[in-house]
C-alpha cells in the first residue's frame, strides 16, 4: 500500500485539513479509534507550530513500513522554511511557549507518537518526523 | 462554521454542529461573551460532541470561554467530550481545571441548575 498526501499549511484553516487527511489516512492503513484520535492530535500540534511560527510550511503525510516484521505504521514530517527554532531542547520543554499558548503542542505531539525527531536550523526553518505504528 | 447558540430558559446552549477552526472558537468567544449579557444568562452549555479532536489551542479557547463567561456572571459546563478525545488530551497533558464538565447534554443541565441555585443560595 502506498499511500501519500501533501497538505499545504498557510493558514488556521489547514489545520483542519491536515488533521482530517490525517485521519482518513490513519483508518485506511488500519489504526485502532483511540490511535486515530491521537495521530489527529499531534497533525494537529505540529500544524499549528507552523501557523504560528513559521506561517506557511506543509506536512507530508505516509505510510511506512518497519524494519524488523514489516509493522506497518503511518508517518508524517511537517516542515516550513520559518525562523527556526534558536532552542530545540527548550522548545520541547513541557510548558515553554515563545507566544500566548500553552507551550504543549511539541512535547505534546512526541507523547502521541511512538517516533518523533526534530531538526531545525536559524533561518531555514525547521523539520519534525513523527511516525506511529500499528499495534 | 458559526455555532448555534440557542437560549433555552436562564441558559444558552451552544451546540457544536462540526469540525471547527481557530476562527470559529474565537467567534464563538465573542459570540457568548456578548449573549451572556443580551439574555441575562446564568449558566452555558458548550455541547463539544461532534469534535473529533480538542487540541491545545481548543483547551485553551475552552478554558477562557469558561473564565470569561464566569466574570460575566455565568457557569459554563462542557459536555460531550469523546473518550478517544479525552484520551488524547490526558496524553497531551491538556486539562480543564476550572472549567465544569459533564457526559451529556442532560448531565450538563443537571450540573448548571446545582451549580447557579447554590450560587443564588451563597449570595443570600
Amino acid at each position: 500500500m502506498e499511500t501519500e498526501t501533501q497538505t499545504a499549511i498557510n493558514s488556521a484553516v489547514d489545520i483542519v485539513t491536515a488533521r482530517q487527511r490525517g485521519r482518513a489516512l490513519a483508518l485506511e492503513l488500519g489504526f485502532n479509534g483511540a490511535d486515530v484520535t491521537l495521530i489527529a492530535a499531534a497533525i494537529s500540534e505540529v500544524a499549528r507550530n507552523i501557523v504560528d511560527h513559521a506561517k506557511c510550511g506543509e506536512i507530508l503525510m505516509s505510510s511506512v513500513n518497519g524494519q524488523s516484521g514489516g509493522r506497518p505504521g503511518i508517518q508524517i514530517i511537517a516542515r516550513d522554511q520559518g525562523p527556526g527554532i534558536r532552542d530545540v531542547a527548550q522548545a520541547m520543554q513541557y510548558g515553554y511557549s515563545t507566544r500566548k499558548g500553552l507551550g504543549v503542542g511539541l512535547p505534546g505531539a512526541k507523547w502521541l507518537m511512538d517516533e518523533f525527531d526534530i531538526s531545525s536550523e536559524i533561518g531555514r526553518g525547521t523539520t519534525i518526523t513523527m511516525r506511529k505504528w500499528k499495534r | 462554521m458559526q455555532v448555534p447558540v440557542l437560549k433555552q430558559g436562564d441558559y444558552l446552549i451552544a451546540s457544536i454542529q462540526s469540525v471547527l477552526s481557530d476562527a470559529d472558537l474565537i467567534q464563538l468567544r465573542d459570540n457568548l461573551g456578548a449573549r451572556v449579557g443580551d439574555y441575562r444568562s446564568r449558566g452555558v452549555i458548550i455541547d463539544v460532541t461532534v469534535l473529533d479532536v480538542i487540541d491545545s489551542f481548543a483547551t485553551r479557547m475552552l478554558r477562557g470561554i469558561a473564565h470569561m463567561l464566569k466574570l460575566r456572571g455565568a457557569e459554563t459546563v462542557i459536555v460531550g467530550i469523546q473518550p478517544d478525545v479525552a484520551f488524547a488530551m490526558v496524553q497531551l497533558g491538556l486539562t480543564l481545571e476550572g472549567v465544569g464538565t459533564a457526559l451529556d447534554l442532560e448531565e450538563g443541565l443537571a450540573y448548571l441548575n446545582t451549580k447557579t441555585k447554590r450560587v443564588a443560595v451563597d449570595g443570600d
